[in-house]
């Protein structure tokens, strides 16, 4: 008997084959636990208990996200008798049609659901349910099962919340043993940004069954049940009033207010406009549509999504820059005759004002032409070897304060904005091939340069703390809710701190000089609270120029920090400024007394000016 | 009787007891684990005629008789003769079954003669093994001559259709069975390296990919050439075939990296918070590269040097290698037609019940359901069992079918993976001795029915227990001498007995 025979051949062909069933078996039984684990699961049935969903509240304990208790409608198609489709259906509140129907379904799917229970009818309100209660004796195999479902007691940051909805099998298959068809997840916004801590822990209790699935009795007298962990409230750095208030003064404009509280970083107030209602977001499924078919896009967070132009509110960041690099002192004086000249006739326009003027006045009065010569100077700096180092020197200074990146909030979806570098300039134009002229637009916050509302408002921020801002974010910490640490550190520009307090200077004679003495923000005065602001007027390729502000308050020891952006709102004075200012107002004094200006703001319209996506 | 008792050898000596004493263990496991399997909490004894276990009794009892019949009365001379008229009759009345009976479950293959129902399908196994044996037992029978290999073909292939046209093709993959015998009888082995290849593409295209089951054809291919040609050129062609393989099968990494790398980016632009679809106006200049399949890569690279190999075959006159280019691009045809197949020809239950084995499709309260709840009842078992009458799966009720194709689960609930153990030994010791003894005949009708007998057994067994524990789609065939059923128990009570006789009689006369 040689290997070659046959009949050897196919001895050893039988060996492997009952060695390969003995391996399979040996698996089963004795290496692979879950198998007896099932066996205890057919004689057991559990029963799911639903955590309740952590509240999420604002800074001053008000409720912006609550739970209420709707009621499901369940049913066991196999227990169901013949019964009165009319009467189930009147009391429901549907039609006998709808009732037919999905008994028709789950008799055809009668397989597949088996022993189990099916969702009817969802989120049912306490009225509905309390008149099916009183009848359901008649209609064995349906019964009610209570369910949480969110609640929105204020109008207050729809786009910040994000919506809670049932879980897709594509979100089941992402998140692997997290969820079960029937569960709820947030969606977006905080809902998604703190699911895990929002969700809570689902419980059960074990029954014990036979083979016809009949439940007997608790497993174990209900030793082995767990109950279920509600889930972690949150606590927002939102002011709820002041959110509310940003939203109605920002209705029927295209834009973004964004407040931080700058010795926290925490953001007080996140508006983008047009957004999301709260009640579209209690009813997302029905809403979704029509959201995401709205041409000018409330799903956009413009807040920290929208790469605008900075405008001139951007000429403080050159102004620092300039002296950090001792190429601007703040007694300098420049002239202004309606504009720098340069070149062979070039002209980059000014507005009428005193000239020549020193630092403070070119903030207060908003200089294009003194902007013109420090950008100048940065850029044609001796010290640097030639344009491209000092360019991109120039580029390092910017981006210290947050400028053309992420600021690394806890908010999703952040966009970076940009700031050119030389590169951006070699590849355009080639090596060599321009100067600091051809880029002076970045003096005055225009050509390459876009930021989101965050950046700018960050931006104040930085001002207002003299030379170090805290990350912005929207979660503060709380009983069992951490945040991350970085969100605690102190984080500096490359500019010194001591440069600060003159273009601080310049912020509060643009506002509290009075009218007429040519400070260009005079509207954004509150009696009492030294405002500190900077107008801003960006170009927009698509219309009427963009309305910029910023403004912190009060000067000394600064309590919010806020930046204004209105799309097509013309001057910065015009829409941001006084925006911003009632903002101020309304947070600081918790009034505002300027009732017309209120007015006229919250009754603006300039949706008629927009260009639609 | 004295005159005959110096011819032959007594009963003792010409029996081959180990076949009939291993016949008795399974039975009698058989009847107690049908016993567990029906046994609930009412107490009732395994001879209640009202259960299956009484009724498997009688079974035993006159499958017994059947035995002593064989064995005892009916000459064994008569078999081969009687094979032509045996296989004719089985062959219509498996044709008749498929008007007369009624529709259990789809398929038209039981006779009801009041409360006995028999299974035609059971016989024409031993008919067919008989015709068999007799036909490539003449004596100037050659397996390479066409006319013969075509009617061993159609011997074994007749039966095989009808069944299948009975939708019992469960039944009808036992025939497959058969080919082990025609490699005994000197069918080339390559034919059964074939058909593993194409089982092998098959399950690897429907499980992995298209693109696996190619990378493994090339491979089987390369081992192949290097072991039929040239010893000198082994490593060589080793070397350039794996290598190629090797290659490839990292290609679909560095793809995935590559289109990684090119989505990260688009999400990038189309995955802003609250914009479902920002991105759908952007053309990026990488984007085709998330349209480059590995398969087309791997497809051009292996078509391109076809012509190559095909003239090297040309000029060595390296048929293998010819016969290879034929292999390789009908087995790329079958790849390609798996799905077709798979989807058109297959009918619905067939293909779930391959989609549930192989994976690909998890649906526990419907086709699943049978297979989960046998796993469930076998892995619970562990080492030793939960005791005679001590399951709970299969007592309660959750396994179906428990009693008759899967009384395997009880033995591996009640008795552990000691009783899986002891039951396929049992099995394996029975085709082990069926095989040598087929070996130690002088006449081939006998060699060849033994081997017969042992394919069948060993195609049962596998493809029964295979199914229980997963390995195999669900395919309702009894596991032989266990399930419950008589018409399953005589048959095989039969077609073993038969070989007994058969044996007997040359250890009596030689």
């Amino acid at each position: 008997m040689t290997l070659d025979d046959r009949h050897t051949r196919l001895l050893i062909g039988l060996g492997v084959a009952a060695v390969i069933l003995l391996v399979r078996i040996f698996s089963l039984q004795i290496l692979d636990d879950h198998y007896k684990e099932d066996a205890d699961n057919n004689t057991t049935v559990r029963e799911i208990i639903y955590p309740t969903r952590g509240v999420i509240y604002d800074r001053n304990g008000k409720i912006l996200v609550g739970n209420k208790v709707a009621y499901d409608i369940i049913v066991n198609p196999r227990e169901v008798p013949p019964f009165d489709t009319v009467a189930l259906a009147t009391v429901l509140d549907v039609t006998p049609e709808f009732i037919r129907g999905k008994m028709q379904e789950y008799e055809r799917n009668r397989r597949k659901i088996g022993f189990q229970s099916v969702t009817m009818l969802k989120q049912l309100p306490a009225e509905t349910y309390n008149k099916f209660a009183e009848v359901q004796y008649r209609f064995p195999g349906f019964k009610g099962q209570v369910r949480g479902i969110r609640e929105y007691p204020i109008n207050a940051g729809g786009n910040l919340l994000g919506y809670v909805s049932e879980v897709n099998q594509d979100y089941i298959n992402r998140h692997p043993g997290e969820y079960r068809s029937g569960d709820y997840a947030g969606m977006t916004g905080i809902e998604a940004a703190r699911e895990k801590d929002l969700r809570g822990e689902k419980g059960y209790h074990i029954f014990l069954r036979n083979s016809r699935n009949q439940i007997e009795q608790p497993y174990k007298d209900g030793e082995m049940d767990k109950e279920a962990v509600p889930g972690h409230d949150i606590v927002t750095t939102i002011d709820a009033d002041l959110q509310q208030y940003g939203q109605e003064l920002m209705q029927n404009k295209v834009g973004a207010i964004v407040a931080i509280e700058p010795a926290t970083g925490e953001i007080l107030a996140l508006v983008s406009s047009p957004g999301i209602n709260v009640d579209q977001l209690a009813d997302i499924g029905k809403h979704y549509d029509e959201i995401v078919s709205n041409p000018y896009r409330p799903m956009y967070n413009r807040a920290v999504q929208a790469s605008y132009p900075p405008g001139s509110v951007f000429k403080l960041v050159n102004g620092l820059v300039g002296l950090q690099e001792g190429v601007l002192r703040p007694e300098m004086m420049y002239p202004c005759s309606h504009g720098y000249h340069f070149g062979a006739g070039h002209k980059l326009g000014c507005h009428g004002h005193k000239s020549p003027l020193n630092m403070e006045e070119s903030i207060m009065m908003s200089c294009n032409a003194y902007y013109c010569y420090v950008l100048k100077n940065i850029l044609d700096n001796r010290r640097y070897d030639g344009i491209d180092e000092s360019m991109d020197h120039w580029h390092d200074m910017v981006e210290s304060f947050g400028f053309g990146r992420k600021l690394g909030s806890d908010f999703p979806a952040e966009l970076s904005g940009s700031i050119p570098t030389a590169k951006t300039y070699n590849r355009a134009y080639g090596k060599g091939r321009w100067n600091s002229t051809t880029v002076i637009s970045l003096s005055i916050g225009q050509g390459e340069i876009l930021a989101t509302p965050m950046h700018l408002a960050n931006l104040c921020a930085t001002v207002a703390n003299r030379g170090h801002y805290y990350i912005p974010h929207i979660i503060k910490a709380s009983e069992g809710v951490e945040i991350d640490p970085k969100y605690y550190q102190r984080q500096y520009t490359q500019v010194d701190t001591v440069h600060f307090p003159k273009v601080i200077k310049g912020m509060w004679r643009a506002v509290n000089s009075g009218a007429g003495m040519g400070g260009t923000a005079w509207i954004a005065h509150i009696d009492g609270l030294d405002v500190c602001g900077k107008t801003g007027t960006a170009q927009n390729p698509r219309g009427a120029d963009n309305s910029v502000f910023i403004c912190f308050a009060p000067m000394d020891n600064p309590k919010i920090a806020i930046a204004a952006y209105v799309e097509n709102g013309g001057f910065g004075a015009t829409y941001a400024a006084p925006m911003a200012s009632l903002m101020v107002e309304k947070y600081l004094k918790g009034e505002v007394r300027r009732e017309d200006l209120e007015k006229r703001m919250k009754e603006a319209n300039l949706m008629s000016r927009v260009k639609k996506d | 009787m004295i005159g005959e008792n110096t011819h032959e050898r007594g009963l003792r000596q010409s029996v081959d007891w180990r076949l009939v004493i291993t016949y008795l263990l399974l039975v009698l496991i058989g009847w107690v684990n049908i016993y567990a399997s029906i046994h609930t909490s009412d107490t009732t004894t395994i001879f209640d005629w009202a259960e299956r276990s009484g009724k498997q009794f009688i079974w035993i009892l006159t499958a017994f008789g059947l035995a002593g019949l064989i064995l005892f009365v009916i000459p064994p001379k008569l078999w081969e003769g009687a094979s032509i008229p045996l296989y004719a009759v089985v062959c219509l009345l498996l044709i008749v079954v498929i008007f007369v009976s009624k529709d259990v479950k789809g398929s038209h293959s039981w006779f009801e003669l009041g409360p006995v129902k028999f299974q035609p399908a059971e016989i024409s196994k031993i008919t067919t093994s008989l015709l068999l044996a007799s036909y490539m037992s003449r004596q100037n029978y050659k397996m390479t001559q066409w006319k013969d290999f075509l009617v061993t073909a159609l011997i074994i292939g007749v039966p095989m259709l009808i069944i299948v046209a009975e939708s019992e093709t469960g039944s009808a993959l036992v025939y497959a069975g058969f080919i082990f015998v025609l490699y005994r009888e000197g069918l080339s082995g390559w034919w059964l390296g074939l058909i593993g290849l194409v089982i092998l593409l098959f399950i690897t295209t429907l499980t992995l990919s298209p693109y696996t089951s190619i990378l493994i054809l090339i491979g089987v291919l390369t081992v192949g050439n290097a072991f039929y040609g040239n010893r000198k050129d082994f490593w060589r062609k080793i070397g350039i075939g794996g290598g190629f393989v090797l290659l490839m099968s990292f290609l679909p990494w560095l793809l995935e990296f590559l289109q990684g790398q090119v989505q990260a980016h688009l999400d990038w632009m189309a995955n802003r918070f609250w914009v479902p679809k920002a991105g759908e106006k952007d053309t990026y200049i990488w984007s085709f590269l998330l349209k480059v399949k590995p398969l087309y890569i791997l497809l051009g690279l292996s078509l391109a040097s076809l012509p190559f190999l095909g003239i090297r075959s040309f000029r060595r006159r390296d048929n293998f290698l010819g016969m290879s280019i034929a292999a390789f691009i009908s087995g790329v045809l079958l790849v390609f037609s798996t799905d077709f197949i798979f989807q058109n020809v297959l009918q619905d239950h067939q293909r779930s019940r391959i989609e549930v084995l192989l994976g690909m499709k998890e649906d526990l309260a419907g086709v699943g359901y049978n297979v989960n709840q046998s796993k469930i009842a076998i892995g619970s078992g562990g080492l030793l069992g939960k005791g005679f009458l001590n399951g709970t799966q299969t007592t309660f009720g959750f396994v179906p079918e428990q009693s008759t194709d899967f009384i395997f689960c009880t033995v591996g609930e009640e008795w552990g993976f000691v009783g899986c153990l002891v039951v396929i030994l049992l099995y394996v010791f029975l085709i082990v001795r069926l095989i040598l003894d087929a070996e130690r005949c002088r006449e081939s009708f006998t060699r060849i029915y033994g081997y017969c007998v042992a394919a069948c057994i060993f195609m049962h067994l596998f493809i029964n227990i295979g199914m229980t524990i997963g390995l195999m789609p669900v395919i309702g065939i009894p596991l032989p001498l266990l399930s419950y059923g008589g018409s399953s128990l005589w048959a095989f009570t039969v077609l073993l007995f038969i070989f007994i006789a058969l044996y007997r009689q040359e250890k009596k006369y030689f």
